[in-house]
C-alpha cells in the first residue's frame, strides 16, 4: 500500500476535524496514513489518531515557536523518510501555507482545496475547483510526491482500530519567519470555512447594525458562523475574514442562508457547493433564488427575527 | 530597497466559464482580463514600501505579450519597471513551473523583498509565493494584512482560523498579500503618461515543463431546482418544515 503523509492540526489535545477529514481522504484512496504533528499537545492528539485511520504518527518536538519554513522542511524530511507517495494537509490557512512549501521542497506541484482524491495507477487523481468553483478540474501529476490540500467539509473522517505507532523527531529551530504572538479569537467563534451552518448578509441589511440579527440567528443554530458579501466587506461593515466569494472564502457548509444578498457571480462561486441553500431577499428576481433550494421573498428585518425564534424553539425541544 | 511585485493576468471575476471542445481546457474567447485582485494589493504594498524606504519597484509577471496592459497599469501607479516572462501558455502553467521560473528571475535580478498576491483568482493555488521563497531559501509570510519593515527585518500580521498571528521575519523575504493590507490606488494621468517612458521588457526564459496534467474539465453539476416557500415572516414555518423534513439539516 502507498504511504501518505498527512499534516495534522490540533487544538485542546485533539486533532482538528479538517485534519481528520484529510486522513479520511487518504484512507478512502487506499493509502496507509502516516501523520505529522507539532506544537504543545501534539503527543496527546497523536495518540488518538489510530481511531481515525492513522497507522503512524510522528511528533516534531522541541520547537518553542511556530515557523512555517522550518516546519515545512521537517515535513518534507518525514515524507522522504517514510517513502510517502503523497503529502496532504487540510486546506486551512495553515495547511495551504505549509503544503506549498513542502511541495517546493519535494519538487512537486500542489493541488489546492481538492474536493476529490483517488488512487490512480502508481499515483493519484484529484478533483479540484478552478475560478472559485466555476469549473471543476480532474488532474493527475508526474510529481515524485503528490501534494494536495483537502477542502474542509468535503471528505468524511475515517475510523480505525485505534492502534497508532508513535514516534518523535526533533523539530528544526532555524526558521526564517517565526510566529511570535497569537491574538486568539473569542472562544466559540467559528470560521466560515469550518462552520456547518453559515448565515451570510449582503447590502440588503442596509448597514453594519443589520448584522446583529444575523449573529442572533447564528447563535440560535449553535455551530454557525456569520458570513458577508463582497459589497458589505468593501463598505467596511464586516471584516474580510467573513467574506464569502471568489475574492473571499469558498465555503461548503451543510446549510447556507443568504440574507439580503442578490447573488453576484463572484459570490455564488464561493457558496454554491453548500449542502442546502436558503435565500431571503426582497427582490423576487434576485439571481440568488436561481441557486437556492428554498427561498422566502420578503423583508429580511421581518423574516430573520421570526426564523431565529423558530430555530430557538426547535433547539429548545432538543 | 530593491522591491519586486509579482502579478498575474487572470480572467475578470465576472467571467462566465465555458469548456472548450477538447473537454480539458477553458474556452477563453469571451474572457476579459485583469491583474489578479490580490496582486493589486501586492503592487500597492510595493509602492508604499518604496515611498517609505526609498528604492525601486519592478513588476514581474509570467504571462502573454498582452499582459503589457496589466504591467503598464501597475507602472502607472508608481512602479519603476516591468518585466514580462513571455509564456503564451501562462494560464495553465502549474504552480511549481511558475515558481521555478519566477525564482530564477528574482535570483538574477536580486531583491530585498518580493510582494505577491496571496492567490491568483484563476487556478486558485495560493502556492507560488511560498514556493518561490522556498526555492530561494528566503523567509516568507503568507496572507499578510499588516506589515512593518525596519533594519533588515520585518513584522507582519496574518489572520488564521485561530486568530491574528504576529510573525517576525528576516529579509530577503516573499510576502503574500491579503485584503485589508492596504487600499490599492488608481493610476493618475501623470502616472499613465510617465509609465509610457519607463522600461517594460519582454524576455524569454528557460521553460519548465508542467507536472500537472488536466484530464478533464467540467462545469459544476447544476443544483436541482429550488422553490420559493412563501413571502414574508409568514413563510418561516414552511421553511422550517422544509429544512427539517426534506433537507434534514435541522
Amino acid at each position: 500500500m502507498k504511504n501518505v503523509l498527512v499534516y495534522v492540526e490540533h487544538a485542546d489535545g485533539a486533532a482538528r476535524r479538517a485534519s481528520l477529514e484529510c486522513i479520511g481522504a487518504a484512507r478512502a484512496a487506499g493509502a496507509t496514513v502516516v501523520c505529522a504533528l507539532t506544537g504543545p499537545g501534539a503527543g496527546g492528539a497523536a495518540a488518538g489518531l489510530g481511531a481515525h485511520g492513522a497507522s503512524k504518527a510522528v511528533c516534531l518536538t522541541g520547537a518553542e515557536r511556530f515557523s512555517p519554513d522550518a516546519l515545512a522542511k521537517d515535513l518534507a524530511a518525514v515524507a522522504r523518510e517514510h517513502g510517502a507517495k503523497a503529502f496532504l494537509a487540510a486546506a486551512s490557512i495553515t495547511g495551504r501555507d505549509l503544503a506549498a512549501r513542502v511541495a517546493a521542497h519535494l519538487d512537486s506541484a500542489l493541488f489546492t482545496d481538492c474536493t476529490g482524491f483517488a488512487a490512480e495507477g502508481d499515483g493519484f487523481r484529484v478533483t479540484r475547483p478552478w475560478l472559485a468553483g466555476k469549473v471543476i478540474a480532474q488532474c493527475t501529476s508526474s510529481a515524485p510526491v503528490f501534494c494536495a490540500t483537502t477542502r474542509v467539509n468535503a471528505f468524511a473522517a475515517a475510523s480505525g482500530d485505534g492502534a497508532v505507532e508513535l514516534s518523535e523527531k526533533p523539530a528544526s529551530t532555524d526558521g526564517k519567519a517565526v510566529v511570535v504572538a497569537l491574538a486568539a479569537k473569542e472562544g466559540g467563534v467559528l470560521d466560515v470555512k469550518e462552520a456547518p451552518v453559515v448565515v451570510s448578509g449582503g447590502r440588503g441589511l442596509k448597514g453594519p447594525e443589520g448584522f446583529a440579527m444575523l449573529e442572533e440567528l447564528a447563535a440560535a443554530f449553535g455551530q454557525a458562523a456569520v458570513g458577508a458579501s463582497r459589497a458589505v466587506v468593501d463598505a467596511g461593515w464586516r471584516p474580510h475574514a467573513e467574506q464569502v466569494g471568489q475574492t473571499g472564502k469558498v465555503v461548503s457548509p451543510a446549510l447556507y442562508i443568504a440574507v439580503g444578498i442578490s447573488g453576484a457571480i463572484q459570490h455564488l462561486a464561493g457558496m454554491k457547493t453548500s449542502g442546502t441553500i436558503v435565500a431571503i431577499n426582497k427582490d423576487r428576481e434576485a439571481p440568488i433564488f436561481k441557486l437556492a433550494d428554498y427561498g422566502i421573498v420578503g423583508d429580511a428585518f421581518e423574516v430573520v427575527p421570526e426564523l431565529t425564534k423558530a430555530v430557538r424553539a426547535l433547539k429548545a425541544q432538543g | 530597497m530593491k522591491i519586486i511585485a509579482c502579478i498575474k493576468r487572470v480572467p475578470t471575476t465576472d467571467a462566465q466559464a465555458r469548456i472548450a471542445p477538447d473537454g480539458r481546457s477553458l474556452d477563453t474567447s469571451a474572457f476579459q482580463y485583469m491583474t489578479s485582485f490580490y496582486d493589486e494589493i501586492a503592487v500597492e504594498q510595493a509602492i508604499q514600501t518604496k515611498e517609505a524606504a526609498g528604492g525601486e519597484v519592478t513588476v514581474l509577471t509570467l504571462g502573454p505579450a498582452a499582459a503589457t496592459k496589466e504591467v503598464r497599469e501597475c507602472i502607472a501607479k508608481g512602479a519603476d519597471a516591468g518585466i514580462i516572462l513571455a509564456d503564451s501558455d501562462w494560464a495553465l502553467r502549474d504552480c511549481r513551473a511558475t515558481a521555478k521560473v519566477l525564482a530564477a528571475k528574482i535570483s538574477e535580478l536580486g531583491a530585498d523583498i518580493v510582494f505577491a498576491g496571496k492567490m491568483a483568482t484563476d487556478l486558485d493555488n495560493s502556492a507560488v509565493g511560498q514556493m518561490v521563497a522556498t526555492l530561494l531559501d528566503w523567509a516568507c509570510v503568507a496572507d499578510v494584512t499588516a506589515i512593518t519593515i525596519a533594519d533588515g527585518k520585518g513584522t507582519a500580521k496574518r489572520e488564521t482560523e485561530d486568530g491574528v498571528e504576529t510573525v517576525e521575519f528576516a529579509l530577503p523575504a516573499v510576502i503574500t498579500c491579503n485584503k485589508g493590507l492596504n487600499e490599492p490606488r488608481y493610476a493618475g494621468l501623470k502616472g499613465i503618461m510617465a509609465a509610457k517612458k519607463k522600461p517594460l521588457d519582454e524576455t524569454a526564459f528557460e521553460a519548465v515543463a508542467n507536472q500537472v496534467e488536466v484530464s478533464s474539465l467540467d462545469l459544476p453539476p447544476p443544483r436541482a431546482a429550488g422553490r420559493i416557500v412563501g413571502a414574508g415572516a409568514a413563510a418561516v414555518p414552511a421553511l422550517i418544515d422544509a429544512l427539517r423534513n426534506e433537507a434534514q439539516v435541522l
